[in-house]
C-alpha cells in the first residue's frame, strides 16, 4: 500500500522482451513484474521467481478439511447424540470417508483458490494500476521499480537500450486497493508535486 | 549417442542367479509334496496357489505395458516415446508369463483335486450339490475358463509383439512417413477394447475372483487393473532407472520421470478408491454371503495383510510420493516402485490365498523364492529383448515432441 515510481518499457516481441528482463536482473535494478498478453513459458524462470508453496497451503488446508469432518462427525455420533444405525457400531469410520474425502477436497479447492488470488492481487472487485493500457492487447509491459536514489533518465535510457518500444516514468500505487477505480486525479497530484 | 543396450554381466548373473533360485524351490516344492509323509491338501493348495499368484500377477504387470503403449499411442502422447522401448520390450515378453499362467490354471483345472476330489482352488470345476455354484455354472465352467484364458492371453501375447515390431518397422520407413503411425493408431483402439474386456471387466473374475466362487464383486475387475496398473507402471520406471544407470536412454529426464511418478501416485489413489469402494459397500450393506469374505481377511486370519496391504499401498504413496521434489529424485521414486510393487503383489496375495488356504498361509521360502524365480524370467526375457534394437525409436514421429516435453 505504497504509492511508488516506476519506469515503464512496452515492448512488442518475447524475443525481445526476454534479453530485456535478463539485463535488467544483471544491471542491479529492482524488476517489479512484467504483463503480458499472454502465458509466456519460460518468462517466470528468467524473472528468478521461485516455485510457489501453494500447494503445501493445500495440503494443509486439506488436513484441516479432514479433521474438521472426522472431529465434527464423530463427536456427533460418539458423544452428542449416539444412535445405533443398522447395527453398526458409533465410530463407524468407513461409512464417513466419503464426507471426510468430499470436506477434504471442499477445504483444498476453496482454501488454494483465495490463497491463490491473494498471492496474485486478484478478487472481485480489486483494483491494480495498469502501467499500459495495450498490456493485455499486443505489448508486453516490464516495470523497474525505482527510488529517490535512481536518475529517471538512466533508467530510461537504459530501457530504451534494451529495444524498448515506449517509455514511461508512472507514480503509481505498488499492490491491490478496494475501490474506485479511478486514481487519476490523487496520480495528477503527485506528479505535479 | 549410446541408443545400444548390452546386457552386464551383472545383470544377467542375476537373472540367471534368481531363475535357478526359482527352479531350485519349485523342484524343493515338488519334492516336499512327494516325499513329505505328512503333506496334507493344504501343503498341494500352497504349492499351485503360490503359482497361481505369481503367474497371474506377473502376467497382468506385463501386460500393463502394452496397455500404456496402446492409452498413449492413441491419445497422440509424446512423453513416453523418450522410453518407448522399455514398456515395448516388457510388452513383447507378456507371451512368456501367459505361457506359463495358462500352463498353472489348466492344470489347476482340470488334474489338481485334493484327498476328498475336489478341485481346492477354483471350487467350481466340481461344484457336487452346491446350489451357489450350480448356478453359477453357465459362466464358471471349464469351457468358458479354457476358451477365455486362451483368446485373453493370446491377443495380450499378440498385440505385445505387434507393437513392438511396427515400432522398429518405422525405423527403416521413409522418414515422416505417416503409414505405420496410423496404423498403431487403429490397432491401439482395438487393443483397447480386448483390454476392457478381459483385463478390465472378465479376465479377474475367472483367474482371480472365483478361488472364492461362491463371492462376487462386481468392480473386482477394475480393482484388480487398478493394482497391476500401478505396479506395471512402477516395473517400467525401475527399467528406465536402471537403463539411464547404465548410461542409455539420455533423452529421458527428470520431466520423463516425473511423470511416471505422477502415475504411480495417481494410481495408488485409484487403487485405494476402488479398495474402498469394494469394502465399504459389502460392509454397509451387511450381508452374510458378502461380508464372509472380508470376515476372513479384516479380522481373520489375513489381517495383518489387511493392513499391510493399505499401509504400503496407500499410506506410503500419498505421504511419500506428494510433494513434487520426491517424484523428480531418482532415489525416492526408484525405492517407492519396488515398494508398490511388493505391496501389490502382497494385494494379489491377499486376493487368492484364503480362499484355498483358509488360515494356513506362510510367506516362506517357498512363496519368495518362487517370486524370485518370476523376477528372474523378467529381468532375463526383457533385457534380451531389449538389446535387439536402438533403445530410442528413432523416426517416431513424436521423438522431437517427447525431446522437448516438460511434465
Amino acid at each position: 500500500m505504497a504509492i511508488k515510481k516506476f519506469a515503464v518499457a512496452a515492448y512488442d516481441d518475447e524475443e525481445v522482451l526476454f534479453p530485456a528482463v535478463k539485463k535488467v536482473r544483471k544491471s542491479g535494478y529492482k524488476l517489479h513484474d512484467v504483463y503480458t498478453p499472454f502465458a509466456v513459458h519460460g518468462l517466470d524462470e528468467a524473472m528468478g521467481l521461485k516455485g510457489t508453496d501453494l500447494h503445501i497451503a493445500g495440503f494443509i488446508y486439506g488436513l484441516c478439511g479432514t479433521s474438521t469432518a472426522v472431529g465434527f462427525i464423530s463427536w456427533i455420533f460418539c458423544s452428542d447424540w449416539p444412535i445405533v444405525y443398522g447395527g453398526k457400531p458409533h465410530f463407524a469410520l468407513p461409512a464417513w470417508i466419503p464426507i471426510t474425502f468430499e470436506l477434504t477436497v471442499l477445504f483444498a479447492a476453496v482454501g488454494m483458490t483465495l490463497t491463490f488470488c491473494y498471492l496474485n492481487q486478484i478478487m472481485p472487485g480489486v483494483k491494480k494500476h495498469v502501467f499500459h493500457p495495450r498490456q493485455s492487447d499486443d505489448l508486453f509491459v516490464m516495470a523497474i521499480e525505482l527510488n529517490n536514489h535512481t536518475s529517471e533518465q538512466d533508467a530510461i535510457a537504459f530501457l530504451k537500450s534494451t529495444g524498448a518500444k515506449e517509455t514511461s516514468i508512472q507514480m503509481a500505487e505498488a499492490s491491490w486497493w478496494y475501490g474506485r477505480w479511478d486514481k487519476k486525479e490523487a496520480y495528477e497530484a503527485l506528479n505535479a508535486g | 549417442m549410446n541408443d545400444r543396450f548390452e546386457i552386464p554381466a551383472r545383470l544377467r548373473n542375476t537373472s540367471m542367479f534368481l531363475i535357478a533360485v526359482g527352479v531350485l524351490t519349485l523342484v524343493g516344492g515338488i519334492a516336499c509334496l512327494l516325499m513329505g509323509h505328512n503333506s496334507t491338501d493344504a501343503d498341494k493348495s500352497r504349492f499351485w496357489a503360490v503359482l497361481l499368484h505369481d503367474s497371474v500377477f506377473f502376467t497382468l504387470i506385463t501386460t500393463v505395458s502394452i496397455f500404456i503403449q496402446a492409452a498413449t499411442s492413441l491419445a497422440q502422447a509424446a512423453w513416453l516415446v523418450a522410453y518407448r522401448r522399455v514398456p515395448e520390450a516388457i510388452g513383447a515378453n507378456v507371451w512368456i508369463f501367459g505361457l506359463i499362467a495358462t500352463v498353472v490354471m489348466f492344470i489347476i483345472v482340470f488334474s489338481y483335486r485334493d484327498s476328498h476330489g475336489v478341485d481346492a482352488i477354483y471350487p467350481w470345476v466340481t461344484p457336487g450339490h452346491d446350489k451357489v455354484l450350480l448356478g453359477k455354472a453357465p459362466f464358471l465352467n471349464k469351457g468358458m475358463f479354457v476358451g477365455f484364458t486362451l483368446a485373453a492371453f493370446g491377443l495380450w501375447s499378440f498385440f505385445g509383439r505387434k507393437f513392438r515390431a511396427m515400432s522398429i518397422a518405422q525405423e527403416s520407413a521413409p522418414k515422416n512417413d505417416t503409414k505405420i503411425y496410423w496404423k498403431v493408431f487403429r490397432l491401439s483402439g482395438l487393443f483397447l477394447l480386448v483390454y476392457a474386456l478381459t483385463q478390465m471387466s472378465t479376465g479377474p473374475w475367472l483367474w482371480i475372483m472365483s478361488v472364492q466362487a461362491h463371492w462376487y464383486s462386481t468392480l473386482f475387475s477394475w480393482y484388480t487393473f487398478a493394482s497391476a496398473f500401478v505396479s506395471g507402471m512402477s516395473l517400467i520406471l525401475l527399467w528406465v532407472v536402471y537403463l539411464k544407470n547404465q548410461g542409455n536412454l539420455e533423452l529421458v529426464t527428470k520431466e520423463h520421470m516425473h511423470d511416471l511418478g505422477k502415475f504411480m501416485f495417481a494410481f495408488s489413489i485409484f487403487w485405494t478408491y476402488l479398495w474402498f469402494a469394494q469394502y465399504m459397500l459389502i460392509w454397509y450393506s451387511n450381508q452374510p454371503d458378502e461380508t464372509f469374505y472380508f470376515k476372513m481377511r479384516q479380522q481373520g486370519p489375513y489381517s495383518i495383510i489387511f493392513y499391510a496391504n493399505f499401509i504400503i499401498n496407500f499410506c506410503m504413496p500419498i505421504l511419500i510420493l506428494m510433494a513434487r521434489p520426491s517424484k523428480r529424485n531418482y532415489f525416492t521414486i526408484t525405492f517407492m516402485a519396488m515398494i508398490i510393487i511388493f505391496g501389490h503383489w502382497l494385494d494379489y496375495f491377499q486376493m487368492i490365498m484364503p480362499g484355498p488356504l483358509g488360515e494356513n498361509w506362510h510367506i516362506n521360502w517357498y512363496e519368495i523364492g518362487i517370486f524370485m524365480g518370476f523376477a528372474g524370467i523378467l529381468i532375463f526375457s526383457v533385457s534380451r529383448t531389449l538389446t535387439k534394437s536402438s533403445l530410442i525409436p528413432a523416426n517416431n514421429l513424436l521423438l522431437k515432441e517427447t525431446v522437448v516435453h516438460l511434465s
